[in-house]
């Protein structure tokens, strides 16, 4: 277990700048395993950058990267993301 | 309303601190009022910035403690002796003074008197903040729905809201503490860590069906959410908020 582990959570403020809707209550369908599950509900490790894994299988579904005004998002690693519009 | 509500792109707004008070030898609560603050949700965080004189600037997350309440809000804030944030929230922080935050956000880990109960509430040491805002959102919306709230603490010094939670506890409201470093004389109580005999026997059973939130330190955390889906509770209704490494 790595204690510097997070939820999809600590991430909120960030996708929120991005996406206009509420963000940790979007359902994430992991592009390995299938398992779908909350945005919140999803493991999230910080270091350069942020990872989201499937709390399933740890796939990495998510990777954002910050650097001053720009901000890369890669989400090849799921197969959709549900936002409630 | 959940998940439907367009919040629009967050930006960060100024918040002027209106008190402080210190919860325990570690531990402060500071009020803030928030020009235009769109309210909030208990079990909701927000995003602390803070920039230093040469442009440097640090941000943090903290859970808001406090039932939604107009444009006033509490943050309780738990001293990391090398933190960058928290020493100036805790320390140099005053009354007049003002930072910038953006928020609230997080529509997952929140509840509201509609979901309903019964409520299991597991926390390690501040990780009671948003279930704190629950419970004060509960009592102040009168609702008597079963819940249990487990606090794991320090010593009895460490325990925050403590004198609140004894006048809260009653009406349907359970406060169990844990103490895992130091007991006071004559303690009769728990005075280990969380695990799977303490959370059976102080929630309810997984056929009621309880609806469980936990916040603290991730290892605490993680115990915690595996000793429960281990008695039988259902992964889906096992809400978690994980601090990190520090807090604990």
């Amino acid at each position: 277990m790595d204690e510097l582990m997070l939820d999809g959570n600590a991430v909120a403020g960030m996708l929120t700048e991005v996406f206009a809707v509420e963000m940790t209550t979007a359902i994430v369908t992991c592009g390995n395993c299938g398992t779908s599950g909350a945005v919140g509900a999803m493991h999230v490790f910080r270091g350069a950058g942020i990872v989201m894994r499937c709390p399933n299988c740890d796939n990495a579904v998510a990777k954002i990267v910050i650097d001053g005004t720009r901000m890369w998002m890669n989400f090849t690693g799921m197969q959709t993301l549900e936002i409630t519009r | 309303m959940e998940g439907t509500t367009v919040l629009g792109r967050l930006t960060w707004q100024p918040a002027d601190a209106t008190g402080v008070v210190a919860e325990t030898p570690r531990a402060k609560t500071i009020a803030f009022d928030v020009p235009g603050w769109a309210g909030h949700r208990a079990g909701q965080h927000l995003d602390v910035r803070l920039t230093a004189e040469d442009g440097y600037q640090a941000e943090r997350s903290y859970s808001i403690a406090s039932a939604p309440d107009g444009t006033r809000i509490e943050l309780t804030v738990v001293r990391i002796a090398d933190g960058e944030v928290s020493p100036y929230l805790t320390d140099d922080l005053h009354p007049g003074d003002q930072i910038e935050l953006r928020g609230p956000v997080g529509g997952y880990f929140v509840w509201e008197p509609p979901l309903g109960g019964p409520l299991l509430l597991v926390a390690g040491g501040s990780g009671v903040a948003p279930l704190m805002a629950m419970i004060r959102l509960r009592a102040a919306a009168g609702s008597d729905v079963d819940t249990r709230l487990l606090l794991s603490s320090r010593g009895w010094n460490d325990i925050i809201y403590r004198e609140e939670l004894e006048r809260l506890n009653g009406n349907g409201l359970t406060v169990v503490h844990t103490l895992t470093m130091s007991q006071p004389p004559g303690w009769a109580g728990y005075a280990r860590r969380v695990d799977a005999e303490m959370l059976a026997e102080v929630g309810p059973s997984p056929a009621e069906r309880p609806l469980v939130y936990i916040c603290g330190p991730t290892p605490f955390v993680e115990a915690a959410a595996q000793a429960l889906v281990h008695l039988g509770h259902q992964p889906e209704a096992i809400k978690t908020e994980r601090f990190g490494p520090t807090g604990s």
